[in-house]
């Protein structure tokens, strides 16, 4: 593993750049293809309705995958992530329109741990409400 | 309906492997949206230290909730699957994914709980190459929603 970050050039607080994503209806149908989630909650909003939900909602692993982007681009080796956890606390509720949804995800580095590992704690918010809760990530540095 | 306790500390036994393909990883990587080369370009993945192309941290979800799937599904544990949402995901990693790996699953059933009429189910799948290294283990929090009070 080979992460381009220094663990001498990084403290607590040190902020990754922040990156937005946007979520369109097209890009969970191409999610639910390449990993097998074909719920139908990700891409049929009659069906997104009678269970409850306002309207189509994106995959929480759709979001984790998104997040977990803000570290590895940092990183340099998307290799060097030792330990990554979210908590699913709101859906990202994704409109039938040419926009979409987006997912901002900022991240910054929370505590220095033994063997040049830190831990990076994520925030991921859409529409304004916490998406992701517990968000944090153990990166392996140089 | 409350699930059957007498299932906690229950293990399945290991999935036939499922074998990594380089296309599989580009799918998956194209479809999150993420150009990194290590997913894509053999050679870029060597520079970083990996013998082929690994796969993105989430990748091996797929792979470990269709093995939890046994657990999940087996009637006598009394899920209704129509109810569950997942709650939170976590993967502890001793190296990445890659291509080629044949990677075999074994879940257990970490917990069950009864929480506000929710039924929430903590399930462990460690992830293993065809050598028994240990990849990478994944634990699935698994929340269905009780019924509604009103």
């Amino acid at each position: 593993m080979a992460a381009q970050v220094k663990y001498s050039e990084v403290e607590v607080g040190t902020e990754l750049p922040a990156q937005t994503f946007t979520v369109t209806r097209d890009v969970l149908v191409r999610y639910a293809g390449a990993s097998g989630d074909f719920n139908p909650i990700h891409w049929n909003e009659k069906f997104a309705r009678e269970v409850g939900l306002p309207d189509v909602i994106a995959h929480g692993m759709f979001t984790m995958a998104e997040a977990i982007r803000v570290v590895t681009d940092w990183l340099g080796d998307p290799g060097a992530v030792v330990e990554y956890g979210v908590r699913f606390t709101k859906p990202v509720v994704v409109p039938n329109d040419d926009k979409g949804a987006t997912i901002e995800v900022g991240a910054k580095v929370a505590a220095l741990l033994d063997d040049n590992r830190v831990r990076v704690d994520l925030t991921a918010t859409s529409d304004g409400k916490k998406v992701l809760g517990m968000a944090r990530a153990v990166v392996q540095l140089a | 309906m409350a699930l059957d306790q007498s299932f906690v500390g229950r293990s399945y036994p290991p999935t036939d492997p499922y074998e990594v393909g380089r296309e599989k990883i580009r799918e998956f990587a194209e479809a999150v949206g993420d150009f990194h080369p290590a997913y894509t370009d053999p050679e870029a993945a060597r520079a970083l230290g990996h013998p082929d192309v690994i796969a993105p941290p989430t990748f091996v979800f797929s792979i470990a909730f269709k093995a939890a799937g046994q657990v999940t599904g087996d009637p006598q544990l009394g899920l209704d699957y129509n109810q569950v949402v997942h709650g939170d995901q976590k993967f502890a990693y001793t190296r990445p994914v890659r291509a080629g790996d044949r990677l075999s699953v074994t879940t257990t059933i970490e917990a069950i709980k009864t929480m506000a009429g929710n039924d929430i189910l903590d399930v462990r799948a460690e992830v293993h190459d065809e050598a028994d290294g240990h990849v990478v283990t994944a634990l699935i929090k698994l929340v269905a929603r009780g019924p509604e009070e009103d």
